[in-house]
């Protein structure tokens, strides 16, 4: 599990931010968009994949959560 | 020599890599990338911010010196104590020259080295009492300063100091800020880490003192951060923020203050400009105060025109045409000095080797000026450092990651650039193979080079480097005319 922030960028997209390693990447799909349940899967442009937690929408972006890597290279 | 071809540059590479054993060839490699514009993730194409090789010549710092010298060191009226042996503080002393105003000594300390100089017997007993006496010495001599932080060198967290505990004892005694920071040289690979703890105890210890606490804002507040100040960079960025109608209400950490550190939460927008180096704080921001950050860059005309309407972006009208009115006002003076500086500087070949944001950031004002910037690296850039830097730079070019020193050379003995950037330890190897070299850290002891008024002093010291008579008295005139005669004087 590691802390991941969850940002906006300008073009309007969903960037995927670990502090810890500074690794910034674009989310190419996000597995649960609704305001009640959001999170599941995170796919990243780079072809990584992370988990989060299905949890409410979060109010505003960015976010702070928990995230279980489930696939990424290196 | 013209531009290398995709295929000379590759072979280039593979050529400049033989030298090394098997192992290191491999990890060198990785390190070592031909762009291509095409491709949207440097992961890519290059690696970077892994440890150096041991064996070669890095020319990274440590995360002191990420801590000490960068971040926290230009903070004006701290006094940091270098926490540990004598010579890491007092060998970096001041190097940066991040300008400042105020007295020296008096109510300002940036220039002054402040140690706890360890001996032995701190070491073997522990140097937390030391470093609570220190304190107390600080304010009884300097009772001007506004708070202190403790930068810790290696051993202190190879002794296992507990710091935090004596900065807040100290903090309460004194009832200044007082910062404890973990930047113990070993950290992490580069002086990078040392940023990013920095940005942690600027977070844990100083953005939210003021949380809460009445401030008179204005729709127009903005922050800088991430400029340094050296040479004056911030002031000549500063001066046509405010003509534009914005108000800085807080500039870090090039002559900043503790104060406007703590107001920063109360800005409408942070402007970044050292995205390495700052960008943690900025993202802490964004998500616990609600600020957006954005990068912008102030480097040659175009890329201040373009960020200038995109800071405008952010806020009403009378902002949108104070953008319009600064640049309309400067463009004149652009106008003169790219018509002066152009015609001597056109066509003419740049490699870059430095650190932070300026592998990306200069070459914007290079191309104004007719240059060209063929190869680009980083000290200690992370993947989003190349990302951006992939879509700045031609086809073809070279990038390279924490170059080592046969590297660069062999390249640019190759490469054959007219002009190159990098460092101190860079300058005088490239000057003696007669290739004009300019310092692009401290900016050669000149400067400013942001804003309207630096990119006149950067186009008339690129000018005043590359054109100089001295590069074609390389060969001395006994030897250039008549060598003969020369042998039979000396014998
Ligand atoms: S690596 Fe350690 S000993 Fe060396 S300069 Fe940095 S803090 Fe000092």
């Amino acid at each position: 599990m590691a802390n991941i922030m969850i940002r906006k960028n300008d073009a309007g997209g969903l960037v995927f931010y670990l502090p810890k390693r500074d690794l910034e990447d674009n989310i190419a799909s996000i597995e649960f968009d609704t305001p009640a349940k959001w999170g599941g899967e995170l796919k990243l442009a780079s072809g990584g994949t992370y988990y989060i937690e299905p949890q409410e929408a979060p109010a505003r972006l960015p976010v702070s959560v928990r995230a279980k890597r489930v696939d990424a290279p290196e | 020599m013209s531009t290398l071809t995709r295929e000379e540059t590759e072979s280039l590479i593979q050529e400049v890599l033989e030298v090394y054993p098997e192992k290191a060839k491999k990890d060198r490699a990785k390190h070592l990338a031909i762009n291509d514009q095409s491709i949207e993730q440097s992961k890519k194409c290059i690696t970077s911010n892994r440890k150096s090789l041991p064996g070669v010549m890095t020319i990274r710092g440590c995360a002191y010196a990420g801590s000490r010298g960068v971040v926290w060191g230009p903070v004006k009226d701290m006094i940091h104590i270098s926490h540990g042996p004598v010579g890491c503080g007092q060998y970096s002393r001041a190097g940066r020259r991040n300008y400042y105003v105020g007295t020296t000594g008096v109510n300002t300390f940036a220039e002054m080295n402040f140690t706890s100089d360890f001996q032995e017997k701190d070491i073997v007993f522990g140097g937390d009492k030391k470093l609570a006496k220190i304190m107390n010495e600080i304010e009884s001599l300097f009772p001007l300063h506004k708070g202190i932080t403790v930068q810790s060198e290696c051993p202190i967290g190879l002794i296992g100091d507990d710091i935090e505990a004596v900065s807040k004892k100290a903090a309460k005694e004194l009832n200044k800020v007082v910062v404890p920071v973990r930047c113990e040289g070993f950290r992490g690979v580069s002086q990078s880490l040392g940023h990013h703890i920095a940005n942690d105890a600027v977070r844990d210890w100083v953005l939210s003192n003021r949380d809460g606490q009445h401030f008179e804002s204005t729709p127009y507040d903005v922050t800088i951060i991430g400029d340094y100040n050296i040479g004056g960079d911030a002031w000549a960025s500063r001066i046509f923020l405010e003509e534009m109608g914005l108000r800085v209400i807080a500039q870090w950490s090039g002559d900043g203050t503790i104060a406007e550190m703590e107001n920063t939460p109360k800005a409408k927008l942070n402007l970044l400009h050292c995205y390495r180096s700052m960008n943690y704080i900025s993202r802490h921001m964004e998500e616990k105060y609600g600020i957006p950050w954005m990068e912008y860059n102030f480097f040659g005309p175009t890329k201040i025109e373009e960020s200038l309407r995109r800071i405008a972006a952010f806020f009403d009208d009378s902002i949108k045409e104070g953008a319009e009115r600064v640049i309309a006002k400067y463009k004149p003076m652009m106008e003169a000095v790219i018509a002066k500086y152009k015609p001597r500087l056109q066509g003419k070949r740049v490699m870059l080797y430095i650190g932070g944001l300026r592998p990306r950031h200069v070459i914007g004002a290079y191309e104004d000026l007719g240059m060209e910037v063929v190869g680009t690296g980083y000290e200690f850039g992370h993947n989003d450092d190349y990302d951006r830097t992939i879509k700045e730079m031609g086809n073809a070019t070279l990038l390279y990651d924490d170059v080592t020193g046969f590297e660069l050379e062999e390249f640019v003995k190759r490469i054959k650039p007219d002009l190159v950037g990098s460092g101190i330890k860079e300058k005088y190897i490239y000057q003696k193979m007669g290739i004009p070299f300019r310092q692009m850290h401290s900016w050669d002891y000149s400067g400013p080079y942001h804003g309207f008024d630096g990119f006149a002093i950067f186009a008339r010291d690129m000018d005043m480097t590359l054109n100089n008579p001295c590069w074609g008295k390389q060969t001395p005139p006994w030897k250039a005319v008549k060598p003969a005669e020369e042998v039979k004087a000396a014998a």
